[in-house]
């Protein structure tokens, strides 16, 4: 058992389930948008429309959550892999969580401050 | 014929060199890379390499040969050479004692780490503890290893993080006993497996399939020792 307080669910199945469920919602939000965009026309109305619904705006938080999520679990990762050093490795992880935290606070103030 | 062999002796080298033998081999056969290697030790008894039973049992010459990891007593000439040239580093990603020569001791730490033996707590049976033909059968393509580190030593995974991730060889070995009807500490086994690093470094990338010698499937192994963790988490 290697201990490790950093990762999002502190046990490697949790961080692995984490990555493929929010991998699906990604994938389910980036093909909604996709067909959103080819079967109607964009403009200011359809758009804002979209985003006036409550189940969108869920839709979207939903999205947002899991990109945070799913890019602290791939970045830790790759922090993990490739810096050696604990304090800048650290410092690496600090900085992406900040910035994971700064878009999901901002989203959210874009989805229902319109 | 070129072989071009990486030589290191810390005793008289300040860094590690490729040394370039230019070898007749004798026309009409198929040498092994093992052979090559006897040969070039009859010229230059300083070359060191480990090397036992030459009939890829032993595991013990494991190395990397143009680029790809496999034993040298079974790996043939044909097999491997490029434009007339051999290549012989050591294996990846361990530390060198010295030329061929790799220090193993984190490969059989994260060996040891999965329990590479049976457990059972039950009193013994008066004869042996039996098995069904059909319970047996789920050790077949775990129990062959012989632990000669080219799987681990291709693995990306245990180059970063060969303290932390048990590697492809430990995790065959851990499944073959998850895997065993007569063993009952599996709890305690996936327990010991359920952080970030044991199993779930594996990415996938199946090297370990690729250079197994004795054509084994560790990522398949690993496959199913994270369903079954999956299985034990939900």
């Amino acid at each position: 058992m290697v201990n490790s307080v950093t990762n999002l669910g502190r046990s490697g199945v949790y961080d692995w389930l984490i990555q493929r469920v929010t991998a699906y919602v990604l994938a389910l939000y980036t093909i909604f948008l996709f067909g959103f965009l080819l079967t109607s026309d964009v403009s200011y109305e359809t758009w804002s429309g979209l985003f006036d619904q409550t189940w969108f705006r869920i839709f979207s938080l939903l999205a947002l959550l899991s990109i945070g999520a799913h890019a602290w679990v791939g970045l830790w990762t790759v922090t993990t892999d490739y810096i050696k050093a604990t304090l800048p490795r650290f410092l690496v992880q600090a900085l992406c969580g900040l910035i994971m935290f700064v878009y999901v606070v901002w989203g959210i103030q874009i989805l229902w401050g319109l | 014929m070129l072989v071009s062999l990486y030589r290191y002796n810390p005793e008289t080298d300040n860094a590690p060199y490729m040394q370039d033998v230019e070898l007749n081999v004798p026309e009409g056969k198929d040498l092994m890379v093992l052979d090559v290697l006897n040969l070039i030790k009859e010229q230059d008894p300083s070359m060191a390499y480990r090397r036992s039973c030459r009939e890829g049992v032993c595991g013990s010459d494991g190395m990397n040969m143009n680029g790809k990891n496999g034993l040298a007593c079974i790996t043939p000439l044909s097999e491997v050479l490029k434009n007339n040239k051999l290549v012989l580093r050591p294996l990846p990603g361990l530390p060198v004692i010295r030329d061929l020569v790799v220090d193993m001791s984190l490969f059989y730490k994260q060996y040891e780490k999965v329990m590479p033996y049976l457990v059972n707590d039950n009193p013994p049976p008066a004869i042996e503890r039996y098995q069904s033909p059909e319970d047996r059968e789920k050790l077949d393509g775990l129990y062959e290893c012989i632990l000669c580190a080219c799987c681990s030593t291709a693995c990306p995974s245990f180059w970063w993080n060969p303290d932390k991730f048990i590697g492809p060889a430990g995790l065959l070995q851990a499944y073959r006993f998850l895997a065993d009807s007569r063993d009952t500490a599996q709890e305690e086994r996936l327990a010991n497996l359920d952080d970030p690093f044991s199993v779930f470094r594996c990415r996938g990338i199946m090297n370990c399939v690729s250079v197994c010698p004795k054509g084994l499937n560790p990522t398949r192994a690993i496959g199913h020792i994270r369903n079954l963790l999956l299985q034990r988490a939900t």
